[in-house]
């Protein structure tokens, strides 16, 4: 097994009803690397990355065959705990969805009810590193009563982030998690990824093909649910050796 | 590469093409050019000479522009892949081909200086290393406009040659000046000239390199060490 591999994905395939999704993937997720997961609408992209942390559990009609292991461990075996999942693996979803609740509450509610905090200076503590590493701190401290709703559309993101760190996750799956800020805002979470790049595995599926070619360092190109090239973004966005994402990524698709 | 169709966004195709077809307009004042500075060497024209010299203005100037357009390209479109490659190597070879632009004017320049006394013999071999020099020119162009990966290979080939053809010229010319002292000052020019050409010898073979690399995203110089 690649020593590197956070998740290895084997002949993974996703069913909605009769329909295939995902045909066949097979995928080996770096620990210390961003990848990245492009590719046309429909192409099965984030329907994979849920996949990876069993949100498709949540869909009626959703099947998964193959095989997913995190750390070598069968995600999908009959002993696997999902919300113990859910916490090793992170989720970021396109809009910001904030609980409606303060901006501290969002943060403490993961650790406390995963018993990650022995107290309130403990959560306290929890509170503060996981706004801190989510580049939020300096601008929420002083109003932590406040409703997480009542932030910008960035900082809620950010706030997104914070709460999915703060359960001390191994993997984060980020879907799209800038489609819906502007572009300070946006740079901003680049920024973020960067830094929390090597602490955590993270998996970020976007349309943007800069964003992508920016933060990852491994990229996978699918199309109509099948895993068409995978390799570092590097080659990737200079010399794909797929006709089908070159045809993608320089905008000629379609 | 032709990726055999268009961008969803019709107006890059038209970029592209338009950048595309600066640098075959420059290469074609620079073969001219070329042609011209021997011709006025062989002739001792000084009124082609001029022409010669204000040629390269001209060149220089598709040169800038070239230049504004792919950097709005890489600004407006930011061109991935063999787009990408490709928008880079049209401006480097912009570039060379300003170069080559600048041998041609310094030939040019020599005109004058090699007029005053009877022609000398030498100067007749010049205009065959001059035709192979500006063929490799000729060739590296027809591959960038063909993306063709195999033709580049061959002008950086046929580089050799002219190399050869160089050092049998020095020699020539050396021999010339030992046997006729006074005509060193003319032969001295002469061997600028040659020495010129070989110059846009690997100029072009230059060219051809980024017409590789562009059709195929594989350094030309890397491509030997991979296959041994």
């Amino acid at each position: 097994m690649n020593e590197q591999a956070k998740i290895t994905a084997r002949n993974v395939s996703v069913f909605y009803g009769a329909n295939r999704a995902i045909d066949d993937v097979s995928i080996d997720i770096d620990r210390d690397n961003v990848t990245a997961f492009i590719g046309p609408s429909g192409c099965g992209k984030s329907t994979f990355l849920r996949a990876l942390n069993r949100m498709n559990d949540t869909v009626a009609n959703a099947r998964v065959t193959g095989e997913i292991r995190l750390d070598g461990e069968d995600i999908y075996a009959p002993e696997m705990d999902v919300v113990q999942l859910r916490a090793r693996v992170g989720m970021v979803f396109q809009k910001p969805n904030p609980f409606p609740k303060s901006i501290y509450e969002n943060v403490a509610y993961g650790p406390r009810i995963h018993g990650l905090a022995a107290g309130k200076s403990q959560l306290d503590a929890i509170v503060e590193r996981s706004l801190r590493r989510a580049g939020l701190w300096d601008e929420v401290k002083d109003r932590l009563a406040d409703s997480g709703t009542t932030l910008s559309g960035g900082q809620q993101q950010r706030l997104c982030i914070a709460r999915a760190i703060a359960v001390d996750p191994e993997v984060i799956l980020m879907d799209e998690p800038c489609s819906a800020l502007d572009p300070v805002a946006t740079a901003r979470i680049e920024e973020l990824i960067h830094e929390l790049k090597g602490r955590y595995a993270i998996v970020i599926v976007t349309h943007n093909m800069q964003q992508a070619a920016r933060v990852s360092q491994c990229t996978a190109f699918f199309h109509l649910g099948a895993l068409i090239e995978y390799g570092s973004t590097s080659d990737i966005f200079t010399n794909p050796r797929e006709p089908r994402t070159r045809d993608y990524i320089t905008g000629r698709y379609g | 590469m032709a990726t055999g169709h268009e961008h969803t966004v019709k107006a890059f195709d038209d970029d592209i093409a338009q950048l595309r077809a600066l640098i075959s307009q420059m290469g074609g004042l620079a073969e001219q050019a070329i042609a011209n500075a021997i011709l006025a060497l062989q002739r001792d024209d000084a009124e082609l000479a001029t022409v010669v010299r204000e040629a390269d203005r001209a060149i220089d100037a598709i040169e800038a522009e070239a230049e504004r357009l792919a950097v709005r390209i890489i600004a407006l479109r930011a061109p991935m892949a063999n787009d990408l490659r490709e928008v880079v190597a049209a401006l480097k070879i912009a570039g060379v081909i300003e170069r080559i632009g600048d041998y041609a004017k310094n030939i040019a320049k020599r005109v004058p200086l090699i007029v005053s006394e009877t022609r000398i013999d030498p100067i007749s071999t010049l205009p065959a290393m001059a035709r192979m020099a500006r063929e490799m020119v000729h060739q590296a162009l027809d591959a960038f406009a063909a993306r063709d990966a195999e033709a580049a290979v061959r002008v950086c080939e046929s580089d050799r040659a002219l190399d050869d053809y160089y050092d049998s010229i020095f020699r020539t010319l050396l021999t010339h000046m030992i046997e006729n002292p006074t005509t060193i000052s003319q032969v001295a020019h002469l061997m600028f000239v040659a020495k010129n050409l070989e110059r846009i010898g690997d100029h072009a073979t230059n060219v051809a390199e980024m017409v590789y690399f562009a059709a195929t995203g594989i350094k030309l110089t890397d491509r030997g060490a991979n296959a041994a």
